[in-house]
């Protein structure tokens, strides 16, 4: 699977070594390129430093080829902004974005976008290992 | 008609004060405490401090009572959700958006925004109206429904010169809407013949416009 991640903060990074270690091709796009250190000195994907509400941009890290587009910066609405693009501009057939704002998860969820909420799941954890 | 702007910089101020003369109720969301003190300083109760991308602050500010939002951060991915939360959490029946990046206006109008803005864009249109070059200048457009608002100055060498206009062959879904003769407004009919000089104001369907260019300005280079 050709997938392309934007934001090479913690979780970015992370996803991107897990995807690369089961053989995917990935391309991660920071805006800066300070954060690609945590891929570590080895990382096979591609980089691409910019911004990825631009369109520009994401073609340079191969979107129009790819299968997924993971949007996971640490700002709301440049997420949902790029998975947008991502979705509505160049047609990828998967694409995950992180929302930490729980009401406004729940908007993009409505509106059709694939969501996950850092801030509703954690506290459910939470809440379970304490019910536990 | 109770308006929401959100962005307090230069172009939040200048719209917020602009609208308040016009007789509007606004309300200015800024996010930085420093600019909501200078801008409150002057525009006194019409300003609340917080993230306008915020559903609660949203809510705060009467959002479901707003007729118009008007997004004029200089952030477009900011400027995009919040016209997307106004429209589809609060039903805002106009939302206006101050693009930063010119190219990001597809995907704005594909996203519903009814109105976009950018600068950069208008400096163009400026620059396109103060060159001899022989295009339409598009006064407004409607994407939504693919119909411009245009300007065009009868050169002398026009083909439509000494014809009146119902023998043009101008498209259907082309009406020539205004004529602006020595400082007067006419409306024209299909008896009415151009002269050179002459500001015509058109309204033309996006596919007709090289039609009505050609019309009134002869082959083009």
């Amino acid at each position: 699977m050709r997938v392309v991640i934007m934001g090479c903060g913690r979780t970015g990074a992370y996803l991107a070594q897990r995807l690369v270690a089961e053989g995917h091709q990935v391309t991660v796009v920071d805006k800066d390129s300070g954060s690609f250190a945590r891929l570590g000195a080895n990382f096979p994907g591609d980089l691409v430093v910019g911004t990825g509400i631009d369109e520009d941009v994401l073609r340079r890290a191969g979107i129009e080829q790819a299968d997924a587009f993971i949007a996971v910066t640490n700002w709301d609405n440049t997420n949902a902004m790029a998975a947008q693009v991502a979705r509505e501009i160049f047609g990828v057939p998967r694409v995950v974005c992180r929302i930490y704002d729980p009401l406004r998860e729940e908007i993009y969820r409505e509106l059709g976008l694939e969501t996950i909420c850092p801030t509703i799941w954690s506290a459910q954890q939470i809440m379970e290992s304490l019910a536990g | 008609m109770y308006i929401i702007v959100v962005g307090g910089g230069k172009v939040g101020y200048y719209l917020t004060k602009s609208l308040l003369e016009e007789g509007h109720e606004v309300l200015v969301i800024e996010k930085e405490a420093r600019k909501c003190a200078r801008l409150s300083e002057e525009l006194g109760a019409n300003v609340l401090e917080g993230d306008g991308c915020e559903t609660a602050l949203m809510m705060e500010a009467g959002m479901n009572r707003a007729q118009m939002v008007i997004a004029v951060t200089g952030d477009d991915e900011d400027n995009l959700a919040v016209c997307q939360i106004a429209k589809h959490k609060f039903h805002v029946p106009r939302t206006t958006a101050r693009l930063n990046n010119p190219r990001n206006e597809r995907i704005f109008r594909k996203l519903g925004v009814d109105v976009t803005v950018s600068s950069t864009e208008l400096i163009l249109s400026q620059i396109e109206r103060g060159l001899p070059a022989r295009s339409l200048v598009h006064l407004l457009t409607l994407r939504s429904v693919g119909v411009s608002f245009v300007e065009v100055e009868i050169p002398s060498d026009s083909p439509a010169l000494g014809r009146p206009l119902k023998a043009l062959g101008i498209p259907d879904d082309s009406i020539l809407a205004l004529v602006i003769r020595d400082d007067q407004a006419l409306v024209p009919y299909g008896d009415t013949v151009l002269q050179p000089g002459d500001q015509v104001i058109a309204v033309t369907s996006e596919a007709s416009e090289g039609t009505l260019r050609r019309i009134l300005y002869g082959v083009t280079v």
